[in-house]
């Protein structure tokens, strides 16, 4: 088709982001991935303004698509709603309704219990009991630490109310790791450990993965992540406008990509299109438990009257963002 | 012991049959490795023999002498005499054949491997490859012209039908089409050339003569989400009247007046409908349906599904011996 497509890679730390930013926009950049957190994805796509247009293929902060919504940005990470969302309706399949929520004590993790408070009353679970395993600090690695872990892990989980799964908010990655075998109960461990949603996991066959995750290995030579394969589909859904529009004018592209008419293919067996209220892409998500991928939601039961997708997250009527 | 006891018994049916010989259907079952034998004319199972590891892509020699099968994870071809279902010989098919065609004159064998992004050529006499021959990402789909000057190969990520000069092996033209095409099928006469896919949901009828795209056939069927209509496998009558798209989990195939390119009905047929063949007479239409495990029949005169026959697990190709 004659079109030449140029990538560049630059690392950053929240310090030198802007910086970098600045040259990338001065350089004449539009279309900028960003793999950063909440805060420093917002300040980036702030900075960016109508200069480029900017994916964020890592935070999955709903404010970052409900009231700090930008109209640059194009969310390719799946938001905390949408995970949350996507594991309910399996949880509800299962007819596990009564949830014992553990949270950790930062504030990404207080987001995502919040998530986790909304997705149980949107889909009429209850949540019978909430804790918070506080992060004290001090060092992850000790020699024999399991030792002590085996002895807190079933002492922090006693004598809950009666529930049918142990429901974790763990972005730090602090705790929930720790818990599948060692509850006080026997329950299934679900949300950060144990059965955890995902937009991509390296057991991912279906619907073409195969020779996705082929590709992907022998160019990286480890399997793949989600980061991995969000910034893949951010890098693709550019590469789609300019194939379909036969165009390499920027403002095209963009126009196209926002465009009613615009979708594209991510091995997930169906059209990802993109949310014209918050400029979220919408995905099924995937459900996986160590090595294997368990399902994949939307749950068949959960209908919609315009896009099945759309039982994930927030919906139009729910939207706090406005551009 | 038992294993040949059967196959012996399977070879007494098959000789009391007689003129039935001709009618016979081949199943691949991607999941149970092997191939159900149908009796053409009572839909009776005659036998179910193994072929190899995840059997997709099959197809027989125009004099019926020779059955080709695309043992996907053993990286070869695997032919096998139609009457006995024992194993002649292999064909070096390149890694991960997935579909196929055969030249009208039974010689060459055109291959798709999806793994490698080639359409791989083989001699089905001297059992050599002829030429390797690179294309988009992901080939699968493989249609030939009736005069066989042309074999088309359709890419599912680069979303394009390539035109192989089949005197030269070269890519001659490529036509972009919807999103993961699948399936290229000429009608008799060579005027038009139609191509599935699956993402895109949509049926691309192009000419080939000027190799642009003159209608894209959509589909639109009541209680069915349209995400779940994919477009897989697609058979046109030899008369040019009719063509039948398989539509994956839709669980339907569509009839479409193969005049004005027009849908005019929708057959409700088993989950996860894949490929389609007619018998010699084009009587009757054979689907494989994937996620129900059997083969639904089609009466072609009368637009009606009038059996499904059990088979092995996930059926994926189908292929009727001819008169």
């Amino acid at each position: 088709m004659g079109q030449d497509f140029e990538a560049e890679e630059v690392a950053a730390t929240p310090e030198t982001a802007e910086a970098e930013m600045a040259r990338l926009l001065d350089d004449g950049v539009q279309f900028i991935v960003l793999l950063a957190d909440d805060a420093t994805t917002l300040t980036l796509a702030d900075q960016a303004g109508d200069r480029a247009m900017v994916f964020n293929a890592m935070a999955r902060g709903d404010n970052l698509r409900g009231a700090d919504c930008r109209f640059n940005t194009i969310h390719v990470a799946p938001s905390r709603a949408m995970m949350t969302d996507a594991l309910t309706q399996f949880l509800m399949w299962k007819n596990w309704p009564r949830w014992f929520l553990i949270h950790g004590s930062h504030p990404e993790d207080q987001a995502l219990a919040q998530a986790w408070r909304t997705s149980a009353a949107k889909f009429g679970a209850q949540i019978v009991e909430e804790r918070e395993y506080t992060d004290t600090g001090g060092a992850r690695r000790t020699d024999s630490g399991h030792v002590q872990v085996q002895a807190q892990m079933p002492v922090f989980t006693q004598r809950a109310a009666e529930h049918d799964v142990v429901i974790t908010a763990d972005e730090a990655d602090v705790f929930a790791a720790y818990l599948p075998y060692l509850t006080w109960d026997a329950r299934p461990v679900a949300g950060s450990a144990g059965l955890v949603p995902r937009s991509w996991h390296p057991a991912m066959e279906a619907w073409g993965g195969t020779q996705f995750q082929n590709r992907f290995e022998k160019l990286a030579a480890r399997p793949i992540r989600e980061e991995d394969y969000q910034t893949w589909l951010s890098l693709r859904i550019v590469g789609e406008a300019a194939t379909r529009t036969n165009s390499g004018d920027p403002a095209a592209l963009k126009d196209f990509i926002l465009s009613p008419d615009f979708d594209v293919a991510g091995f997930k067996g169906q059209a990802l299109t993109v949310r014209d209220w918050d400029h979220q892409v919408r995905q099924p998500i995937l459900l996986t438990t160590g090595v294997l991928t368990t399902s994949v939601s939307p749950q068949d039961q959960y209908l919609h009257q315009t896009s099945q997708l759309d039982t994930l997250g927030i919906d139009r009527p729910e939207t706090q963002c406005q551009f | 012991m038992r294993h040949l006891l059967s196959a012996t018994t399977g070879l007494a049916v098959l000789l009391a049959a007689g003129p039935a010989l001709a009618n016979r259907v081949f199943v691949t079952n991607e999941r149970s490795n092997d191939v159900t034998v149908l009796d053409g004319e009572t839909f009776e199972v005659i036998g179910t023999y193994p072929v190899g590891n995840r059997p997709r892509g099959i197809t027989i020699s125009p004099d019926g002498t020779e059955l080709y099968v695309c043992a996907s994870d053993d990286n070869l071809v695997r032919v096998f005499d139609p009457n006995t279902m024992e194993e002649l010989h292999t064909l070096p098919s390149g890694p991960d054949p997935e579909l196929f065609v055969l030249h009208p004159s039974g010689n060459p064998l055109f291959i798709a491997n999806e793994d490698d992004n080639i359409v791989t050529v083989v001699d089905t006499q001297t059992h050599q490859v002829l030429a390797e021959v690179p294309v988009g990402v992901e080939p699968e789909g493989m249609g030939v012209s009736p005069d066989g000057a042309f074999v088309i190969n359709t890419s599912e990520t680069t979303n394009m039908a390539h035109f192989i000069d089949t005197s030269t092996y070269e890519i001659v033209a490529n036509v972009l089409v919807d999103s993961r095409p699948r399936f290229a099928q000429y009608t008799a006469d060579g005027s038009k050339l139609y191509v599935t896919s699956e993402i895109g949901g949509t049926v691309s009828v192009i000419d080939p003569e000027t190799r642009t795209i003159t209608k894209k056939i959509s589909f639109e069927i009541p209680g069915v989400l349209p995400e779940a209509i994919q477009p897989v496998g697609a058979r046109v009558t030899s008369d040019g009247t009719k063509l039948f798209v398989a539509l994956g989990p839709a669980n339907r195939v569509a009839v479409i007046d193969a005049a004005t390119d027009e849908v005019i009905d929708y057959l409700l047929v088993g989950q996860r409908v894949w490929q389609l063949a007619f018998s010699p007479d084009e009587k009757y239409l054979y689907t494989t349906n994937g996620n129900s495990n059997d083969v639904s029949i089609i009466d072609v005169a009368a637009n009606e599904v009038v059996r499904s026959v059990p088979v092995g697990q996930q059926p994926w190709g189908v292929v009727v011996a001819p008169d």
